[in-house]
């Protein structure tokens, strides 16, 4: 095995991108958080449906590739706008589990205090923006985001993530134009899993490919398999460079799938199952990308199964951490309102 | 099952009375977001797209802006369409049409055109969606003349003042509070009409005059039950609608009462009881009024995720209870 992974890394000039722009370790946790992303939303459906969290919530389940591979590229420091369903941005971007766990649990460990739960869940310190609860929401956001960014000269790269819904919203078309006109640092990104909600994009949108959109912004707009992490790890390296070349903004569609629906009370009636079993059973993309890392001699089934239990551990005492923590005092009820002055 | 103790929930109330607004006139259609096959995200539309086509119950894109005016556009030429915003949250997107256009359409062309549209919006908190899903705007658009805007507080009063702001000239706005959806309630079979405009007395009382709007009004009604207990009665007038706000019924019940309260989920401050306190004030009421007036209404906060938070920010039942009583008691 060890001898055949060498020869494989050998011929690294042969194989897709991550594998050769990217450190076999550096893939190897690249694999750790794909897993970490599934157990979590897997934790978090659990314990919502025992009734440890309340509202509502939208799992990613399915998208992690899009997620690890859009923030492969980015900096500690560089920036996100995420959305409803956001899990997996915010764990790509960096955040703790522990502290997500508590958010949902309402808890004053949590990322926004027991005040946002999982639709603004957030990482300030790690770069990410927020969640938004309104759709397109935060695409504006990064613009303004990317506005400081050049203005204050950080170096800073905005990412704006967004779903196919989001690009038929009058902010999508604005912030577009915007991040063109003044060639800033951000980075938009489609997650087109096929659906808003229950209308399809061929219901709901005029162009077959969202990423058509960015000529009428005078951007690229680059299409991707947003199940293959080195395919949108690609694009966003790319859209990274330009950014920081001071070359402006990217539009990249990368196309996905959301296996669970669309919130905790979808009745998955505007799709079959046929098409849900396909995806999950040929195009899961944690599964995809496990397979290629292994094939290519990058881990073995050893260290595949140490990732799984390491992440085992790490949701069971992230959901013992949340479950710990105190909840806030009512007294506090209008705390962090306006901000607090000496 | 009796006809004359017929119930429905809420919900149900409001897709019967879209179902005979159809079948009454060709001009009414449904537009909004996944509100064909989804039903809507909280089932209101239901079946419909089943029973009227696609061509008469429109899933629209995600954009409240753009489709807010698709609806203005329709009405002002002849159509009489029903627009659902997903989430009263989302009615700031749409905000522009229903203001700027909507609102003031008639006026500024001098009274040559109507703009016949409804536009109903979930609204309120409760379900743990947090600070951007759970908001009660119904006084932004209450401070806009050229609006009606409604809260119907009983399913049958869901199906009577939908029919009503079907049939209304001028652009309707009715908010709908999520938790009363599953509520049932008698719902009489057929079309019949609640007048927009009218407040209605949900319980007679001589102590204390509540004037409460939507799911408060149920809040109050149980309040006043329990005080009824300790000998308080309490009077809750239901204000079902907010504009035009019906001046009358509030006045005559505190000149019998002497004593009012206001409750309402939305934010405290310069909401629906800073008006009806106000109108109190300036009319021959005052005169009777035997305590200051009191208003119970939400946290100057956005509403937290967190549930007790959530809770603590709109108010409850208790809050209702001991607030009427300190009234009652002269303790204020
Ligand atoms: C302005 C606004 N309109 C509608 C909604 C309700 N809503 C929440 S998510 C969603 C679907 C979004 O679809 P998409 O952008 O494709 O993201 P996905 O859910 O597929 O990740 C809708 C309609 C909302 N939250 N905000
Ligand atoms: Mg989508």
């Amino acid at each position: 095995m060890a001898g055949a992974s060498k020869a494989v890394m050998d011929s690294r000039a042969n194989l897709p991108f991550v594998y050769r722009q990217y450190s076999p370790e550096q893939l190897r946790q690249v694999l750790h958080k794909m897993y970490l992303i599934r157990r979590f939303e897997e934790g978090a459906e659990e314990c919502y449906m025992r009734g440890l969290i309340h509202g509502t919530m939208h799992l990613s389940i399915g998208q992690e590739a899009s997620a690890m591979g859009i923030c492969m590229p980015l900096a500690e420091d560089d920036q996100i706008t995420s959305t409803h369903r956001g899990h997996g941005h915010c764990i790509a971007k960096g955040a703790e589990v522990s502290r997500m766990f508590a958010e949902f649990f309402g808890k004053t460990t949590g990322y926004c205090k027991g005040r946002g739960g999982s639709m603004h869940i957030a990482d300030v310190a790690k770069g990410n923006l927020g969640a938004n609860g309104i759709v397109g929401g935060g695409i504006p956001i990064a613009v303004g985001a990317a506005l400081s960014s050049k203005r204050m000269k950080t170096g800073k790269v905005v990412v704006s993530f967004f779903g196919d819904g989001a690009n038929n919203e009058g902010a999508f078309h604005e912030a577009l134009n915007m991040a063109a006109i003044w060639k800033l640092p951000v980075i938009f990104v489609c997650e087109n899993n096929g659906y808003g909600m229950s209308t399809s994009t061929a219901r709901s949108t005029a162009v077959k490919n969202i990423a058509e959109r960015a000529a009428a912004y005078s951007m690229p707009g680059v299409i991707v398999n947003g199940n293959i992490f080195s395919e949108v790890a690609e694009a966003s390296f790319k859209a990274v460079e330009r950014a920081r070349a001071g070359e402006g903004p990217t539009l990249i569609e990368s196309k996905t799938y959301r296996h669970r629906g669309h919130s905790k009370s979808d009745r998955n009636r505007y799709r079959t199952k046929e098409e849900i079993e396909d995806w999950m059973a040929n195009r899961d993309p944690v599964t995809l990308f496990e397979t290629e890392l292994r094939d290519f001699g990058f881990i073995d089934d050893q260290g595949i199964e140490a990732i799984r239990n390491a992440v085992a551990k790490e949701i069971a005492d992230g959901i013992e951490f949340a479950k710990a923590s105190p909840a806030p005092e009512i007294a506090t009820l209008e705390n962090y309102v306006y901000t607090e002055q000496a | 099952m009796d006809a004359a103790v017929r119930e429905l929930s809420y919900a149900q109330a409001i897709q019967e009375a879209m179902a005979i607004a159809m079948d009454m006139d060709e001009r009414v259609f449904l537009m909004g977001e996944d509100i064909g096959v989804y039903g809507g995200a909280f089932q209101v539309t239901g079946d419909l797209v089943e029973r009227y086509g696609t061509d008469r119950v429109i899933d629209t894109p995600i954009s409240e802006l753009g489709g807010a005016g698709v609806a203005v556009g329709a009405a002002v030429t002849g159509m009489r369409p029903i627009f659902e915003f997903q989430f009263s949250d989302f009615a700031t997107l749409g905000m522009e049409q229903i203001v700027n256009q909507a609102a003031k359409m008639r006026f500024m062309l001098g009274g040559e055109v109507s703009v016949p549209v409804v536009m109903r919006f979930p609204a309120g908190s409760g379900t743990g969606a947090a600070a951007q899903h759970s908001q009660s705007l119904e006084a932004w658009l209450g401070h806009v003349p050229g609006l009606k805007v409604i809260q119907p507080a009983t399913p049958h009063d869901a199906k009577g003042m939908l029919l009503a702001a079907v049939a209304d000239p001028d652009p309707v706005m009715i908010f709908e509070h999520k938790l009363l959806y599953k509520m049932k309630g008698h719902v009489p079979e057929g079309h019949y009409i609640v007048p927009i405009g009218k407040a209605e007395i949900r319980r007679e009382g001589g102590d204390l005059t509540i004037v409460a709007t939507s799911i408060m009004v149920q809040k109050a009604l149980e309040a006043a039950a329990a005080l009824g207990g300790e000998g308080i009665d309490i009077e809750v007038v239901d204000l079902r609608t907010i504009r035009p706000i019906d001046r009358q019924t509030i006045v005559d019940s505190v000149k019998k009462t002497s004593r009012l309260l206001c409750v309402y989920e939305a934010v405290k401050t310069l909401g629906i009881g800073a008006e009806v306190s106000a109108l109190v004030a300036e009319s021959e009421a005052f005169d009777y009024l035997d305590a200051p007036i009191v208003r119970l209404g939400g946290a100057e906060t956005p509403i937290p995720y967190n549930p007790d938070l959530e809770k603590a920010t709109v108010p409850q039942v208790p809050d209702i209870i001991a607030a009427a009583r300190d009234l009652v008691k002269g303790v204020r």
